[in-house]
């Protein structure tokens, strides 16, 4: 089971691949189609090895990136 | 494993707008306003802060942030600031500025207003180049970089040496907290995140003068991806431009 | 409240003050520092801000930020100084916020030297900054007046959203005269609806004087042009003095108003029918009034401390035509009624 999910906003991203190249289980990609603004925008390809670690997140200039992490029930 | 549930832990502050930045892809800007946006957020004071915009790239800053904004004379950002706070001591006002807008045209208002100890914030962008004018060289332009009015790179027996505003400023007794960070991977912009945290404390508890310089990228203008612009950053930059805190007085480091 | 003898630039300070100023940025420099000297005392024990600038650029921008947040401010300079404010003033201009400045003007060009001069009527009424902008431009001619018109002065730049300038020269700015300070009055806590004061509930205001898109700043020139009209149908103003049946009209402004006054007065004596009309406007400048009164003399002789300013808004509005003489002098010397007189017998004689 995935210990986090991230969600793109494709249309603000403008696609840089600064998260693709920080993601430590290497799971983002740029995809071959366009969003409105003309952008090919980052995808995650396996979403299932996703920490929740937001390190896309923090690089990310265009703040496309929602980052939830699962955890235990009595933390939170 | 117990029961698991959902937290969110990373989503777009509330101080930044839903407007689309004209920004080039990759360009740090983008990565320095949610870092304000954060802060602000935090600090919970979005809704009695002022910015004031720069000339130069992030000239349109205000359409990003969700604050009420100016938008300055080139480098004339710490006057206005400077102006703003006096008449509005219970306001938190905070200028955004670049290199050339702060040290070649706004030296003077810069200076003066770090020596005077004006309780502002001033989020100083360092990309060694002029941005928006298509990239020229700038005050913190390296020895030996290309711009286009540097073509054979900057020779220092022609245009100097590049100005260090961290350390320049660090010297003014009225500058409470100046720091420099770089933005070119997670772990410094953490720190960063960190820094800018700070430099609005510092001005809540009227401390006096605050600055965070943050090493940046100009993918465009440095002619090369937002990848390999991060580690040019790494490996160029931040030698020439030490990382860290320059001057905090005592009274930062009780808050 | 009775009348005390004030110095001129002390006088416009405490005027300022008591019209609800509540933030002054300056800089040092003859003959207008009285000005500042006396607010950083004033203002500072009344717990408004004062700030001695580290130069005229940074003043004027410091008085455009207090401005954006809607607060009454202001600042003063003199010639070379205003010379250094025109960035500041263009970009108010475009972002109308309202702001009073005021002139006390010095003898130029370059350093020029710290005499009495009128040499700034270009530089206030036509070319305060780069872009189409006019700031509404008020001379007085006496303490007293100087001290009614920057008292009027925040209220007319908060009307009209706009940059009000009070020039005077030397002489106004340091002579000592008995003057009538009007009521203090209550700094007004509310803010306008464009100030920026954080966006507590609404949504964020920009101040900018930034339109990328040419339709864009094409209409906010036209704003600015309509609201200018509307400063010219409303502030004209401007003096007289004899002139129901002068035959030579002696046109001046601020102190050489003054001075021509006194030599209408001996040219009358000497059977010389000699009226004075002093605009106290200088932008919006009185040109119909003008146009009327030389129909009925014969004769216009501007006078001016200056090569001939103002005297190209007078021709303006009078004609090619019309014979216009000029009497001017420069480098800081002010003519006495003496030299006034000679000027309008020279004229007189041409008759």
């Amino acid at each position: 089971m995935a210990r986090g999910r991230i969600e793109i906003d494709e249309q603000y991203c403008k696609g840089c691949r600064l998260c693709v190249s920080v993601c430590p289980q290497e799971i983002l990609a740029i995809s071959s189609r366009l969003n409105e603004r003309g952008y090919m925008p980052a995808e995650i390809i396996d979403m299932e090895r996703c920490t929740g670690c937001s390190m896309c997140a923090v690089i990310c200039p265009d703040v496309c990136i929602t980052v939830y992490r699962q955890v235990p029930l009595r933390q939170t | 494993m117990g029961k698991v549930v959902e937290k969110l832990v990373y989503e777009r502050p509330k101080s930044l707008t839903d407007a689309h930045t004209h920004y080039c892809p990759g360009c740090t800007h983008g990565v320095s306003h949610r870092l304000v946006a954060e802060a602000l957020d935090e600090l919970g004071i979005r809704e009695r802060t002022i910015g004031i915009a720069p000339v130069g790239c992030s000239v349109l800053a205000y359409y990003y942030f969700n604050v009420d904004f100016a938008e300055a004379a080139h480098g004339r950002a710490p006057a206005m600031a400077t102006g703003m706070k006096r008449a509005n001591p219970d306001r938190v006002i905070f200028t955004y500025q670049g290199d050339g807008d702060l040290a070649a045209i706004g030296t003077g208002e810069i200076v003066h207003a770090a020596g005077r100890g004006e309780n502002i914030t001033v989020i100083f962008i360092n990309n060694a180049i002029y941005g928006m004018t298509g990239g020229q060289m700038a005050p913190t332009t390296l020895e030996g970089q290309k711009t286009t009015s540097s073509p054979m790179g900057r020779d220092i027996s022609i245009a100097g040496h590049p100005l260090k505003m961290s350390e320049l400023l660090s010297t003014l007794d009225g500058a409470a907290y100046v720091v420099r960070h770089s933005l070119h991977d997670v772990k410094h912009i953490r720190r960063a995140r960190k820094a800018i945290l700070t430099a609005f404390k510092v001005q809540l508890a009227g401390l006096g003068f605050s600055m965070v310089e943050l090493l940046s990228t100009c993918c465009t203008n440095w002619k090369m991806d937002p990848v390999e612009s991060l580690d040019w950053l790494r490996d160029n930059m931040v030698p020439f431009y030490p990382l860290g805190e320059h001057k905090v007085i005592d009274a930062v480091k009780d808050l | 409240m009775a009348k005390q003898l004030w110095k001129g630039n002390e006088a416009l300070a405490e005027a300022a003050v008591r019209a609800g100023l509540v933030a002054y940025f300056g800089y040092p420099i003859t003959p207008q520092t009285e000005l500042l000297e006396y607010l950083s005392g004033r203002m500072v024990r009344l717990g408004r801000a004062f700030l001695q600038a580290e130069s005229e650029l940074a003043a004027i921008n410091m008085v455009y930020g207090a401005a954006c947040t809607g607060v009454r401010t202001m600042t003063s300079s003199s010639s070379p100084g205003i010379s250094l404010m025109q960035e500041g003033l263009s970009y108010m201009a475009a972002s109308e916020v309202p702001v009073v400045l005021v002139d006390i003007m010095r003898g130029g060009p370059g350093l020029g030297n710290i005499q009495p001069s009128q040499a700034d009527y270009f530089q206030v009424t036509k070319t305060s900054g780069h872009g189409d902008f006019r700031p509404l431009v008020l001379a007085p001619a006496t303490v007293q007046e100087a001290v009614d018109l920057v008292y009027e002065a925040f209220d007319l730049a908060e009307q009209y959203r706009t940059i009000v300038i009070v020039v005077a020269d030397g002489n106004i700015g340091q002579m000592m005269e008995p003057a009538e300070m009007p009521p203090m009055r209550e700094i007004n806590g509310d803010r306008p609806h464009w100030a920026l004061v954080g966006a507590d509930g609404r949504d964020h205001r920009i101040i900018t004087s930034l339109e990328l898109g040419a339709e864009r700043l094409e209409a906010l020139n036209l704003r600015l042009q309509r609201k200018i009209a509307r400063v010219k149908r409303e502030q004209v103003r401007w003096k007289e003095d004899k002139t129901d049946d002068a035959e030579i009209l002696v046109v001046a402004f601020g102190t050489m108003g003054r001075i021509s006054t006194t030599a209408a007065e001996m040219a009358w004596e000497k059977g010389i029918r000699a009226g004075v009309f002093r605009p106290i406007s200088l932008f919006p400048f009185p040109a119909a009034r003008l146009e009327e009164l030389s129909q009925r003399v014969k004769r216009i002789l501007v006078v001016e401390m200056n090569a001939g300013q103002m005297l190209e808004d007078v021709k303006l509005a009078v004609g090619k035509d019309y014979p216009v003489e000029f009497y001017g002098r420069m480098g800081g010397i002010v003519p006495l009624p003496d030299d006034v007189l000679e000027a309008v017998e020279r004229v007189h004689t041409e008759l």
